[in-house]
């Protein structure tokens, strides 16, 4: 496509921006509280995003100890365990999952892996993280105020959402709950908009788009669709708080609620679902994106091979990006809109799985015949393609609608959601945290309790959600506190789940191992230099590590070759950064 | 680091023409928009945003008026004026229209002397526009007076559908905040072009980075969105 220089003889194109003039700090809060490093900022937003991340872990647990010992925890009643779900959902989509992709990942690695000193405007950058860091301290907010969070799930469904039978709906709850979303979705967008103007105008001299590491195409893409999908949520969230504080009616119907006539009429509730939806679908997509993206690039540089089919892995991503706008309502097929729209959004569905299947292939074929290091990170990977190929098939049973019908609101879908956008992205998370953290913090994460961790933790979270279809398939509800003893849960289904809370509270103390890990290594893990993983991109070529304010000393890298050059024959080694001059044209990219 | 062959060539590679040429420009490599700065980048995008959310609001708004099972309001004669005696539909917000229209000429025209580094004149425009923005807010204001004392209200109002006050002072009251950012950032602007920061390249007092006359535009293209956005509100909403 592009008529790249590739030959010591061609120009390289001149500088067409001069070089940006970064903001130097000078004392120890610029430095390393109000920073506008993305470095610094991307390490904030991480560790914020994982400490809610725990809290919502921790949520996880009373719910599975509810489900197995129901009446022994007498603390869990109805009320609380709905409102566990919905902090739990909420939380590990939103501030856990989202955050962590992109403000986390993505603040740390478009800067790095691009070639540039920093992102475009960090003063709203560092605006971004500690708007978001109010979002997380009003939605905390929500576990002490009277009447406790909003137990309305994460899908925050009017008219339940509001009306008094629901925890929080009349109290504080929803209220928070709301004005939580609405300041992620300012904070974000402040953030979005600098990743995506650092992707398109802020590369290196010779990073052309068709050199960008996978990574960055994920996260740009997924910061693309957030900055589209998030405006649903937001007005949503808008329309919600004023049926609730002000008494209008957005989305609420008539309704009698213990024998008295409210004050509301003529809203809809199915709106609230478009508009949900609208921005919940592409929501899943700004999760699984970056988590392709990085899982691509984890693939290529541990199986020390170029990543197969780069072209088509990029139009794939763009692709799901753009298609993942019009397939909202496969999640309403039980909401009694028009039928009619049930066969368009199947179809759609289902057309996605066609360049979705197309990455897993390329992921299997680059590892076909690769030179596999079964290092910590390719595990991971690993794990993330088994756990998101079992999610994918079952979310094509979901995406008819004949089949949905019966399993809609079922374990089955618990389990569907859990696999493919639960445990596949935080498999991702995990095998990117061993893969940088070495460029992070200069050392290497202890291999022994990270293979612990990894096994308990692949193993685990097959042996939790895997059992839950079955389930499903039974006919056992979800969001429901207490089965008791019934068709749906008859002993041998109640013995799984006792089961199932088991393997739960074992996930959970790997990632207590993995926090100690983490903890100790930083001061007690080998050294890593400055690439231990031998890889090409931009961001293990660093004067030092961690990378210094400006990320690349005083002349930024130029770029000749793209990401994926493992391996070439020839070569003396079997990787060759982006930054080295390829006078032969040796560079693979050519063949690809 | 490697060491760098030939940094400074100001030779550009050779580009295909047609559609692969420009396919190739836009995926080539620094910048994919050439002559757009980042400034002006992050603004299109955010409009672009900005869109969907007003968007969003338009579509439940007529979503909530086309399934209303009671009468709708009547545009004509909620948002009429009593002028000697004569109802006259519409008067107040066709100035309103009219206003903010004039002003997005205004403003296109200090952006005009901003590029031509003429300070006075740039300032003034700028204020002007600001001042027509004022206006329009000041008026929007009275509306919403005229029709609180007539008993509308977010939940209800006395001739139909309860939606029709709720998303009547939501989306103008969006945008509304829209116009009354905008004036705000036009003052702050207009203030800095007066004093000439953008010829003695004074370093903001947030980001601590330099300024420039760019800056006059940009704000231009927030100012323009808003208005074109009023048109749609105008259209949908007083017109229908
Ligand atoms: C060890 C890890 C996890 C366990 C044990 C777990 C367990 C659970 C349980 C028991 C429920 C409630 C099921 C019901 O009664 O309907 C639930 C709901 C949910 N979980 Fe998880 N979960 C885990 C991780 C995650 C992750 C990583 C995500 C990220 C996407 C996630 C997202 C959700 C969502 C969206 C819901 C639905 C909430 C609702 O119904 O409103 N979970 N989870
Ligand atoms: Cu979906």
């Amino acid at each position: 496509m592009v008529n790249i220089p590739s030959s010591i003889n061609d120009p390289i194109p001149a500088a067409e921006v001069e070089d940006v003039e970064l903001y130097h700090p000078h004392s120890w809060w610029t430095t390393y509280v109000f920073s506008q490093d993305a470095k610094v900022i991307a390490i904030q937003y991480s560790l914020t995003a994982i400490s809610i991340g725990l809290v919502a872990l921790v949520l996880s647990w009373l719910m599975r100890l509810q489900l197995a010992f129901p009446g022994v925890f007498t603390f869990i009643d109805a009320d609380r365990y709905y409102q566990f779900i919905t902090m739990h959902g909420m939380i590990m989509v939103i501030y856990l999952l989202t955050a962590l992709f992109l403000g986390g990942f993505g603040n740390y690695l478009i800067p790095l892996m691009l070639g540039a000193r920093d992102m475009v405007f960090p003063y709203a950058n560092m605006l971004s993280y500690w708007i978001y860091l109010l979002a997380v301290l009003v939605l905390v907010a929500g576990f002490f105020v009277p009447g406790g969070p909003t137990g309305a799930g994460w899908t925050l469904y009017p008219p339940q959402a509001v009306l008094s039978g629901t925890p929080g709906g009349q109290d504080w709850g929803i209220i928070l709950m709301l004005s939580s979303l609405i300041l992620f979705i300012i904070g974000f967008t402040m953030g979005g908009l600098n990743y995506v103007v650092t992707v398109l105008q802020g590369r290196a001299r010779g990073m052309t788009l068709m050199r960008m590491p996978l990574t960055i195409w994920g996260i740009f893409t997924a910061t693309v669709m957030a900055l589209l999908a998030f405006p649903a949520l937001f007005v949503a969230s808008v329309m919600m708080l004023f049926d609730r504080v002000l008494g209008t009616s957005f989305f609420m119907p008539a309704i009698v609620e213990m024998g008295t006539q409210l004050q509301h009429g003529g809203g809809s509730p199915i709106l609230f679902q478009h508009l949900f939806w609208f921005f919940g679908h592409p929501e899943v997509y700004i999760v699984a994106l970056p988590a392709f993206g990085i899982v691509s690039d984890l693939i290529s540089v541990h199986a020390r091979k170029n990543i197969f089919g780069y072209r088509m892995m990029v139009w794939a991503i763009v692709i799901i990006g753009a298609l993942s706008f019009v397939v909202w309502a496969h999640h309403m097929y039980v909401s009694g809109m028009n039928p009619n729209f049930g066969f368009f959004f199947a179809t759609t569905t289902l057309i996605i799985a066609v360049p979705t299947a197309i990455k897993v292939y390329n992921w299997v074929l680059t590892l076909w015949r690769g030179d596999i290091h079964l290092t910590i990170p390719m595990l991971f990977a690993l794990g993330f393609i088994v756990t998101f190929v079992n999610g994918g098939l079952t979310g094509l049973f979901l995406g008819n609608v004949v089949v949905d019908v019966p399993l809609s609101d079922t374990m089955f879908v618990v389990a569907h959601f859990h696999m493919v956008m639960g445990v596949a992205p935080i498999m991702v998370i995990f095998g990117a945290i061993y893969h940088w953290y070495p460029k992070i913090t200069g050392r290497m994460l202890n291999e022994t309790m990270g293979r612990i961790h990894f096994w308990v933790t692949f193993l685990g979270a097959y042996l939790i959600f895997f059992p839950m279809h079955y389930l499903g398939l039974l006919g056992a509800p979800r969001r429901y506190y207490e089965l008791g003893e019934s068709v749906v849960n008859p002993p041998s289904a109640h013995d799984l789940n006792i089961f199932i809370t088991m393997m739960a509270l074992t996930v959970g103390a790997a990632q207590v191992l993995f926090l100690f890990n983490a903890a100790w290594s930083l001061r007690h893990g080998k050294d890593a230099g400055g690439n231990p993983w031998r890889a090409t991109t931009l961001e293990w070529q660093t004067p030092t590590t961690p990378p210094p304010h400006g990320n690349f000393g005083k002349e930024l890298p130029v770029v000749y070759r793209w990401a994926y050059d493992y391996s070439v024959p020839g070569a003396p080694e079997d990787f060759i950064p982006q930054n080295e001059p390829d006078p032969e044209n040796r560079s693979r990219e050519h063949a690809s | 680091m490697t060491d760098v062959v030939e940094t400074e060539t100001r030779v550009s590679p050779p580009r295909p023409d047609g559609l692969r040429g420009f396919a190739s420009d836009w995926a080539s490599d620094q910048r994919t928009f050439k002559n757009v700065s980042w400034g002006k980048a992050m603004m299109w995008i955010f409009l672009l945003s900005d869109t969907f959310v007003f968007g969003c609001f338009l579509l439940a708004y007529m979503s909530a008026r086309m399934s209303t099972t009671v009468p709708w309001p009547n545009p004509s004669e909620v948002f009429a004026l009593n002028i000697g005696g004569t109802e006259v539909p519409l008067i107040l917000i066709a100035i309103m229209t009219f206003v903010l229209i004039s002003s997005s000429g205004t403003m296109a025209m200090a952006v005009n002397f901003g590029y031509r580094r003429d300070r006075r004149k740039t300032a003034l425009l700028m204020l002007l526009t600001a001042l027509f923005g004022a206006t329009f807010v000041g008026m929007q204001a009275f509306e919403w007076t005229k029709l609180i004392s007539e008993g509308v209200r977010p939940w209800g109002n006395p001739w139909g559908a309860p939606q029709f006050g709720s998303t009547f002072f939501m989306i103008t009251g969006f945008h509304g905040t829209h116009v009354t950012i905008g004036v705000i950032f036009l003052i702050i602007i207009a203030r800095k072009v007066w004093r000439g920061d953008f010829d003695t390249e004074k370093r903001g007092f947030f980001t601590s980075r330099k300024g420039h006359y760019e800056i006059v535009e940009i704000t231009g293209l927030y100012w323009h969105f808003v208005d074109l956005v009023w048109v749609f509100i105008f259209a949908f909403f007083y017109l229908w």
